[in-house]
């Protein structure tokens, strides 16, 4: 790790005006993610403001009878609340595929939003990797490629974005709300929070230089058959090669976002569309414009047979 | 150097450290029982705080990154991988390490459970295994569901409940019907 000054944020405001203020400054919470990458140092902060005192750390209902999910709820408590596991069951299941208890004892709503790729480039100094190097080269388009994303990527990147639990907020549309550091607040729909790479895979989200999460809140609950089923190469604690978040409704209709195969949580208006008309017909919408490489053409498939069995499952 | 807050830091803004400084800070932690005071570099994490400077050495260094569950303490009662969080960010807390569960003339009942059903080969993963098992068996009994859960409402302790929430860590010599049967006889599960 480089060495770096430490700070404790005494408000959400305090810590994005502090963000702003130090352009090497980063936020740190559970630091499941960034202190793995400070040891690589693939990120290196000159200073790191503590946010894991802010009275961010709870689950409250919306006035408009949703749940707003405070950025420091650890992923342990999140998903074994009861509102979600009744209400948003689909989250839970996402949460719970994801990582390992003790990982989501200290991993936070936030942070979980915000961690960075697992491209095996991305992680290896000694490649090249446009998101880790701005115009040094992408390493995994020509190289090994079995993980990365087969819709959504571009010259630049392929990486996909690692996070279960994303994929299920983005099958329930959930809201990210930040604090920026002139203290104004703002909501950001998930659909448009992550960024799609195009020229510049290293600006990944919708966030400003300095911006808090303070919370991410859901709509109130649609009801349905929630399934989430991941598949990966081991049968615990390890990331998604395809994930299916699904909410189905009894005539068929719901949503469906997937994991594994893009650089962000994918979801697309036409696949729910086609969910009445069964897997083939909704996947193929969702992979429509799909650029696999030799490596990972295999997703395509294995998104169809998912989102068959995450089907097959939410009828029974 | 004492931690400063937002308020004091917003007078004066600190500035970006030059790679090569070194920036301290004090905290006290409640190790096993005990408050220690310390100061340490920033950047120490949680695991060579223990292990370096109070010389705990019963918590293992594996992997460093996450990924092997060796470094597994218990902090404010949750099991943590200590490798993957920096002391400065427990001040005030309570760990619990291996040393803190038992001793060798009164074992934990888990510690014991290891000894009887030879739940270990080299050994060098058994600490994180120790304190990630206590854990799971409270998670279990809080009700905390896991991904081998078929219901999310009603959690039962199951050899499938124990791999599932035991898979964050890693034993390189392959104990784990062992230590599956040291975990169901402090659980209650026939072995
Ligand atoms: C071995 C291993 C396996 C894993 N497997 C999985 C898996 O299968 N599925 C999965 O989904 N995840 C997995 N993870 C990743 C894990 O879920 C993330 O590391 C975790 O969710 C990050 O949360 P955190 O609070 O620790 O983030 P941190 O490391 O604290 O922060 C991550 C980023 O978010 C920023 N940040 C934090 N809080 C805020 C805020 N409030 N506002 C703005 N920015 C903020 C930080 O500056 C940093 O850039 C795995 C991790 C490891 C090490
Ligand atoms: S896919 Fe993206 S993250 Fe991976 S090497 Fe290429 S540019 Fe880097
Ligand atoms: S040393 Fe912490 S998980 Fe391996
Ligand atoms: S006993 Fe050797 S690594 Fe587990």
């Amino acid at each position: 790790m480089m060495p770096f000054t430490y700070e404790r944020a005494q408000s959400p405001a305090a810590a994005a005006a502090a963000a702003a203020r130090s352009p090497s400054a980063k936020f740190i919470a559970g630091g499941t993610n960034l202190l793995d990458l400070m040891k690589l140092r693939i990120e290196r902060p000159g200073h790191l403001i503590d946010v894991n005192g802010l009275a961010l750390d709870r689950i409250e209902p919306t006035a408009e009878g949703g749940l707003r999910i405070g950025a420091l709820v650890r992923n342990t408590d999140l998903a074994a609340d009861a509102r979600v596991r009744r209400d948003y069951a689909v989250l839970a299941r996402a949460l719970l595929a994801g990582a390992s208890g003790q990982l989501r004892n200290k991993a936070t709503t936030a942070g979980n939003l915000l961690q960075r790729t697992r491209c095996p480039y991305f992680y290896d100094t000694d490649q090249p990797c446009n998101k880790r190097e701005p115009g040094s080269g992408c390493g995994a388009l020509a190289g090994y490629s079995r993980q990365l994303a087969v819709v959504g990527g571009s010259e630049a990147c392929i990486a996909t974005h690692p996070s279960d639990m994303a994929v299920g907020m983005r099958a329930l549309d959930a809201v990210v709300e930040t604090v920026r550091p002139d203290g104004a607040t703002s909501e950001i729909p998930i659909e448009g929070f992550h960024r799609l790479p195009g020229e510049t895979p290293q600006i990944e989200t919708a966030l400003q230089p300095g911006e808090l999460i303070t919370a991410v809140t859901l709509p109130p609950p649609v009801g349905g058959t929630h399934v989430y089923r991941k598949v990966r190469d081991r049968a615990s604690y390890a990331f998604a090669l395809v994930s299916v978040a699904a909410v189905i409704q009894r005539d068929g209709s719901g949503a469906v976002a997937l994991g594994g195969v893009a650089p962000k949580p994918w979801r697309r208006a036409e696949a729910d569309a086609a969910l009445p008309q069964g897997a083939q017909a909704s996947a193929a919408a969702l992979m429509q414009g799909a650029r696999p490489t030799e490596d990972n053409a295999f997703k395509l498939k294995l998104v169809e047979r998912t989102l068959g069995a995450v089907l097959a499952e939410a009828r029974s | 150097m004492p931690i400063p807050d937002t308020e004091t830091s917003s007078r004066t803004p600190a500035p970006d450290p030059v790679p090569g400084d070194v920036s301290l800070a004090r905290l006290s932690l409640r190790v096993n029982g005990a408050v220690r005071e310390l100061e340490l570099d920033t950047r120490t994490t949680l695991l060579d705080a223990l292990r370096e400077a109070l010389r705990l050495t019963g918590t293992k260094k594996g992997c460093d990154h996450g990924q092997c569950g060796a470094c597994t303490v218990l902090v404010e009662g949750r099991r943590i991988y200590s490798c993957l969080t920096l002391a400065v960010m427990h001040e005030g807390e309570s760990i619990t390490t291996i040393e803190g569960l038992g001793t060798a003339e009164a074992l934990h009942p888990m510690q014991a459970a290891f000894v009887k059903h030879d739940g270990y080969q080299c050994g060098y993963c058994t600490p994180g295994q120790i304190c990630s098992a206590v854990a799971v068996l409270e998670e279990i009994e809080a009700g905390i569901p896991s991904h081998v859960s078929e219901s999310l409402d009603a959690v039962r302790i199951s050899d499938a409940e124990i791999r599932e929430r035991m898979s964050g860590n890693i034993c390189r010599c392959g104990a784990y019907a062992n230590i599956l049967d040291a975990i169901n006889e402090v659980g209650g599960q026939p072995a």
